[in-house]
């Protein structure tokens, strides 16, 4: 079953093949469009979490100085000067987020929230709600470049997740799916994984079905993780460096 | 949607375990990280068994570790020995990487096994690992980087020699009395074609320090044979008999012993693991070891401890003959 493609709790997620960051460029309006939400939705956490952090905006200045950068970037064009060979994309786009941030700090530009356009339906709330349980206890001055990776690559994988279950739901490989969130998605943390057994009790499998059926979803997972990172990437060999990053290997 | 933090380290560990092809074998977690490889337990689907699987690391992936572990593998396939893990399956996964399949071994590593057991315990593990080391010199292989982390010690008593990334395969020593024959005859293959040896570069330094021969660490492969094992064999003995303590206590014959195998000359060792092992069991018999010359008052000690019990029975007697025959003179 092809699962590439899916639609991403609702999203849709353009090609995989081509970068995401060349589509914002494209002479289509519509592509351009579905590849600046693909951006959006990889980056938005990330970018939220780096204004909280970096710039210590309020939980509503940081939400709108969010949703401003977005429809801006996306107006004027801000990653149409990117290069590929002078950085990875998620260094260029930070560093436009603290210039954008730098800018609306002196004053310099009079923020109209969106520029006119509709505001970005964003979980801001769950966001606060997750970067503050996460950095409780943490120092004020903790590393903000670390958490705007952190929340990149927990989008990653909510992204390629959500696609995942699109993908499987309401089709024969949905046991697979549920096999998966139950051991993989659903533990709190602190709390152990169920075993095979007990999986394999609970859906009346036998536990090298159990196995079968998370080899099978860790690497659905896997593939759709890559095809995503591979389309957020400027470049081949950003692509390759992410994936050792992320994963510890190299894409062959 | 959102996922938690701890569900997001949980899924790039999992993601990062490798993937072999096929549906045989399931990766889990990491059990064991070597200078070359990751191992971890797997499940074998196709058999309903738990193994392991030892797959190149990541950031050493490049040609020549392939070949290293490719051989690795072979090496372990052609020794068959209680005391070696016994090899499965060889394969490629997805991204290129070499892996291999064995049995899964479950223990205490031997400097945690030491800490807690005692020395005639510890003595006889190493005589085991003597034992396997010699099988493989038997069979032209030379483990070159034995060291406590390298021993697995069972739950039933099996003593394993792990880790035979960096082994080579030797012909005969450059000493005489080297007991080092050239390869066995399965490996005609190999002769014929023989693996190309990314270790053998003169200059290259593999091995763990403090368990490294002087030759070994000097990158000098042409004299590595089996008294370069010697070496680490003593060097193990040394550290999981002083353990953590200054070794005052410890017997002069024992330290002799690990003091003949470590020598920084080859020709001064022992010749063989086996005649390594033939000291270890001397001392453990209370009879003289060949690397120690013992003075009078210390042989008569070492006898009389050996033969305490007959000799205070033997005395106890000829105290109450005398006795006797004192009282009846009387």
């Amino acid at each position: 079953m092809p699962l590439t493609g899916g639609r991403t709790g609702g999203r849709a997620f353009p090609t995989t093949r081509r970068s995401v960051i060349d589509a914002t460029r494209d002479e289509n309006a519509d592509v351009r469009r579905a590849a600046f939400d693909a951006l959006v939705a990889a980056y938005w956490r990330s970018v939220y979490t780096h204004l909280r952090l970096k710039w210590r905006a309020q939980p509503a200045d940081a939400e709108d100085l969010a949703q401003e950068f977005f429809a801006r970037a996306m107006a004027r064009g801000f990653f149409d000067g990117y290069d590929p060979a002078r950085a990875r994309f998620r260094t260029f786009l930070r560093t436009c987020v603290d210039r954008f941030a730098a800018n609306a700090r002196r004053g310099e530009r009079r923020l109209k929230r969106g520029g006119g356009a509709a505001p970005l339906a964003l979980d801001f709330v769950a966001a606060e709600r997750e970067l503050a349980a996460a950095t409780a206890g943490a120092a004020p001055e903790a590393d903000s470049d670390a958490w705007f990776d952190r929340e990149w690559v927990r989008s990653l994988f909510a992204e390629a997740v959500a696609e995942l279950r699109a993908a499987s739901m309401g089709t024969p490989h949905e046991i697979r799916f549920v096999v998966f969130e139950r051991h993989d998605l659903a533990p709190a943390a602190g709390t152990p994984r169920p075993s095979y057994r007990a999986l394999g009790d609970e859906f009346g499998l036998p536990v090298t079905q159990v196995t079968n059926h998370l080899a099978w979803a860790r690497r659905e997972l896997r593939r759709l993780v890559l095809d995503r990172l591979r389309a957020l990437s400027g470049s081949d060999a950003e692509f390759r460096a992410e994936a050792e990053d992320l994963f510890g290997v190299r894409i062959p | 949607m959102t996922l938690p933090e701890n569900v997001v380290a949980h899924l790039q560990e999992v993601l990062r375990a490798p993937d072999p092809p096929g549906e045989r074998y399931m990766l889990h977690e990491p059990v064991g990280q070597g200078g070359m490889g990751t191992v971890y337990r797997a499940s074998d689907r196709a058999l309903g068994r738990d193994v392991a699987v030892k797959v190149l690391r990541g950031d050493v992936a490049d040609a020549e570790a392939a070949v290293r572990l490719e051989r690795e593998a072979r090496i372990l396939a052609r020794l068959e020995h209680p005391g070696i893990v016994p090899v499965h399956d060889v394969g490629t996964l997805r991204d290129g990487r070499v892996y291999y399949v064995m049995k899964l071994v479950r223990g205490q590593r031997l400097q945690d096994f030491a800490r807690g057991a005692g020395r005639s315990d510890v003595l006889r593990v190493v005589l085991r690992v003597c034992e396997t080391v010699g099988f493989a010199h038997a069979h032209g292989v030379v483990h070159r980087d034995l060291k406590p982390a390298n021993i697995m010690v069972g739950a039933f008593g099996e003593v394993l020699v792990l880790d035979w990334g960096i082994a080579r395969v030797v012909g005969v020593g450059p000493a005489p009395d080297c007991t080092v024959p050239p390869p066995s005859p399965v490996s005609s293959q190999e002769a014929a074609a023989p693996p190309r040896d990314p270790e053998t570069a003169p200059g290259t330094v593999l091995g763990t320090p403090g368990f490294m021969a002087p030759e070994q660490a000097r990158g000098q492969p042409g004299l590595v044979d089996a008294r370069t094992d010697v070496y680490g064999l003593g060097a193990i003995l040394r550290a999981v008999v002083v353990g953590d303590t200054d070794g005052r206590d410890v017997p002069r014959p024992l330290a002799a012993i690990w003091t003949r195998a470590v020598s920084p000359e080859p020709g001064a060792r022992y010749p063989s693991a086996a005649d390594l092992a033939s000291d270890i069991t001397r001392f453990l018999d209370g009879q003289p070891v060949t690397a120690y010359r013992e003075p009078f008052t210390e042989r008569a000690g070492r006898l009389f401890r050996k033969y305490q019990t007959a000799i205070i029975l033997v005395l106890t007697y000829l105290a109450v003959r005398l006795l006797f025959l004192v009282m009846r003179g009387f």
